[in-house]
């Protein structure tokens, strides 16, 4: 029942926190916003047991790629002009509200084979036997840190002065 | 009536149309970035979802969520440093004034 409340709790504070990311005129309040949306979510895992990934949500998401955001706000001094929409409001609505109903509607009749099985906890050691371990998903490891590099070296290079 | 798979996908579905419309509709280019985030997340919260009541025991759908935010990190990375150079070229972050390439 704890994990039922805490659900609701998230699931309401996470969509009003997405909602005032579309709605918000500034730009700043909108970071924030989108802050709190990610923090709800590492909620979320948590009530899902995935202990490790709500950790990991928190160091990356609210703590690394938030920080970047608020950076680039700040660099950009858009600030003041605030976060209007274009001309598409009202097609980009129907097609947004179309696609929330046909997905609405696939995964409501479909019927899914809930296992009753108790998850594993915690889940760090057993992650990291899936990700490095025998039939595991070495490789997409390997090919991940070669990602994040060249990642790096991209926006280095980017934002480099000439 | 307890929290179940249903649930937490209506939850991920709904967060997904929200930021696909923010998505659409905005034109900040890093108010974009940031519903485009909302959409990952939204992803990564079915995937642990599908993982903990079809698969409880294998985690394979937290390994897949890892790895999404491994590419949403580099993306924000690389997504955040293309704004900021088009910002000192151009003076604008609009996407209604990024319009070199309109014919």
């Amino acid at each position: 029942m704890v994990v039922d409340i805490g659900f609701w709790i998230m699931a309401v504070v996470g969509v009003a926190a997405a909602v005032a990311v579309i709605l918000l005129r500034n730009v700043f309040h909108t970071a924030l916003a989108l802050v709190l949306c990610l923090l709800t979510v590492a909620g979320i895992y948590i009530t899902l047991s995935a202990d490790f990934l709500a950790v990991v949500q928190i160091l990356v998401y609210v703590g690394g790629i938030s920080i970047l955001i608020i950076l680039a706000i700040m660099l950009t001094r858009e600030v003041q002009r605030g976060s209007l929409s274009n001309r598409f409001r009202i097609p980009a609505f129907i097609i947004a509200a179309v696609f929330l109903g046909v997905i609405l509607f696939a995964l409501l009749n479909t019927p899914w084979q809930v296992s009753t099985a108790l998850p594993v906890e915690p889940t760090t050691a057993a992650l990291a036997g899936k990700l490095l371990g025998e039939g595991g998903f070495v490789l997409a490891v390997e090919i991940s840190a070669a990602l994040l590099l060249a990642a790096v070296l991209g926006a280095i290079v980017l934002v480099r002065e000439k | 009536m307890s929290v179940g798979l249903e649930h937490y996908l209506v939850l991920s579905a709904v967060l997904f149309a929200i930021g696909l419309f923010g998505a659409l509709t905005k034109r900040n280019t890093i108010v974009i970035l940031m519903c485009v985030e909302v959409m990952l997340n939204a992803v990564n919260i079915a995937m642990v979802a599908f993982s903990r009541f079809i698969t409880p025991t294998l985690l394979t759908g937290q390994v897949f969520a890892i790895f999404i935010m491994v590419v949403a990190a580099a993306e924000a990375a690389v997504g955040l440093a293309i704004i900021i150079s088009i910002y000192r070229n151009r003076e604008t972050v609009e996407t209604t004034d990024i319009d070199l390439m309109k014919g």
